[in-house]
């Protein structure tokens, strides 16, 4: 007997949740328009939270590019720099030490530059000798920017450069953006949930009679409340579907440029699509925002509806 | 079944509906109440069927003080209660045999029990070819026949009807008095709300008479 009461309650969901789907697939136009409402608004934080994780895989890549360049004094010999070099390689905190003597240094400006026959006419070499250096990775800034300091205090160098300081601004700017994307995607989901509250709320006074007639043949709220609750359940659903979708359609539409752009900057970056964590939190957002949206409408106009 | 004892109902608008009102209704009883609009008898249905409380008084259901029922035991106390009204409240975009089904999936029946309590209920009213019309396309008899149908259905001890003939010809409104008097020969409560004096006093039942809201004459 248990058993089949079980059986009953769930049916009676499934039933309700069905006939509250087809109520929505009555009204198309209605339906839709909310809809689209509703997956802009998930699709927007969505958005702007793939092209967020894209950028920072792009400063993720350069991170290990986080070079020191020491410019030593011009006084210095060759000799004196490799030994300096060799006495950098012993420290703990630095990975890799490359010398190049100031010679090397005009070489390769020669070569890049095609300046050669303006570089023939300099009397000396106005380059200085280089020694390049890998810090040690996982290390925090601070630490690093320690590093620096220590290296631009040595008697050899004349200039100690972090190659990649923008790099650390690109990150505050990720930072900032990713703070904003919460705040954008905590309004916009209140904006979805007042959306689908009002829907519901015109949903119940459209069935004023009819939540009457429930309740005077014995419905409880709760079996008031259901059908009203799959409704919102199935908005916030479907928009969730509608905004991973469009979703997908705009990433289409970017990630050819996108892929240009990484081969002529030779990187090996790929577009993240985060389709599958999206094709999941997108509905799944969209469900318990429904639900929620819904609930709230209920229960603040179901209470004033009572037969008299 | 239903006994009131010194019931008072004073409305918002100072307005006093019912003024020290005491009666009882025995189980299986048939009744009248009768009176003039505005005497008070809607209101008095309202409290059975706690549509309404009392200002003062108690009223008693079933053994049941409605006083201290808590409001969310309401729905499953209108359970128990079948209510028929002058403007049948049916919900017109469903099916008679939707309609009636109602109740019964309030209660969470199970599907095959509610095909066959369906069709008992609206063959007992005389509508059983009917069940796929829309009320719409339905006389104002078998609306409210359905209305009947629908108040049945789960079998209540207590059956209330607030003008159930208001809007009915004389002939249509003898069949449906007909009809609660068969309900009652099962042993339902029946108490009917009704100023159709021509017709109540062809019919050997009690008369429960309210005249601005005090009890006027209680008798056979």
């Amino acid at each position: 007997m248990k058993l089949l009461n079980i059986h009953n309650y769930l049916l009676r969901h499934v039933q309700v949740m069905l006939s509250s789907l087809g109520e929505l697939w009555r009204q198309p136009v209605a339906t839709s328009m909310t809809l689209l409402v509703i997956g802009i608004a998930l699709l927007l934080p969505a958005g702007l939270f793939v092209i967020l994780k894209n950028v920072e895989q792009v400063s993720g890549e350069w991170q290990h590019a986080n070079r020191i360049s020491l410019f030593l004094q011009n006084e210095i010999s060759d000799k004196r720099g490799e030994q300096l070099a060799e006495q950098l390689r012993t420290w703990p905190d630095i990975v890799e030490v490359s010398f190049q003597s100031a010679q090397q240094s005009l070489n390769e400006f020669r070569e890049i530059s095609g300046l050669e026959s303006l570089l023939d006419t300099l009397p000396s070499n106005p380059l200085p000798a280089v020694i390049v250096i890998e810090p040690a990775e996982d290390q925090q800034q601070e630490a690093i920017e320690a590093l620096l300091a220590r290296l631009a205090a040595l008697p050899e160098v004349d200039l100690a450069q972090l190659d990649m300081q923008w790099l650390q601004r690109l990150r505050s700017i990720n930072e900032t953006a990713q703070r904003g994307i919460t705040i954008l995607a905590f309004l916009l989901s209140l904006s979805v949930l007042l959306v689908i509250g009002n829907t519901i709320r015109l949903a119940i006074l459209n069935r004023q009679t009819e939540i009457r007639v429930i309740k005077l043949v014995g419905g409880t709220n709760t079996f008031v409340r259901r059908p009203f609750l799959y409704t919102g359940m199935w908005y916030g659903l479907l928009g969730g579907v509608l905004a991973w979708i469009t979703l997908l359609i705009s990433l289409i539409i970017i990630s050819g440029p996108i892929d240009e752009l990484a081969t002529l900057y030779d990187s090996q970056f790929q577009l993240k699509w985060f389709a599958g964590q999206m094709l999941f939190a997108l509905p799944i957002c969209g469900l318990l925002l429904g639900i929620l949206g819904a609930w709230l409408a209920v229960s603040r106009h179901l209470n004033a509806i009572e037969p008299s | 079944m239903i006994r009131f004892e010194q019931v008072y109902k004073r409305y918002e608008s100072q307005q006093e509906a019912l003024s020290g009102l005491s009666f009882e209704l025995l189980s299986g009883e048939m009744a009248f109440l009768t009176g003039h609009s505005g005497a008070g008898k809607s209101t008095l249905l309202k409290l059975i069927a706690l549509i309404e409380r009392s200002s003062h008084g108690q009223v008693i259901v079933n053994n049941q003080n409605l006083n201290r029922l808590p409001k969310w035991k309401i729905p499953y106390y209108r359970r128990k209660i079948g209510l028929v009204f002058q403007e049948h409240n049916l919900l017109h975009d469903r099916t008679v045999f939707d309609n009636v089904a109602l109740p019964l999936i309030i209660a969470g029946e199970n599907h095959r029990e509610i095909g066959r309590r369906v069709r008992a209920a609206l063959d007992k009213v005389g509508l059983l070819g009917k069940e796929r019309s829309l009320p719409i396309a339905l006389s104002g008899g078998e609306q409210q026949r359905v209305g009947i149908a629908r108040a049945v259905v789960n079998r209540p001890p207590v059956l209330l009807a607030d003008e159930p003939t208001g809007n009915l010809d004389p002939e249509l409104s003898r069949e449906i008095m007909h009809l609660f008097e068969q309900f009652n020969q099962v042993g339902v409560t029946v108490f009917i709300a009704s100023h159709d004096q021509d017709l109540i006093n062809q019919l050997p039942y009690r008369h429960i008479t309210l005249q601005q809201g005090r009890l006027a004459e209680n008798h056979s």
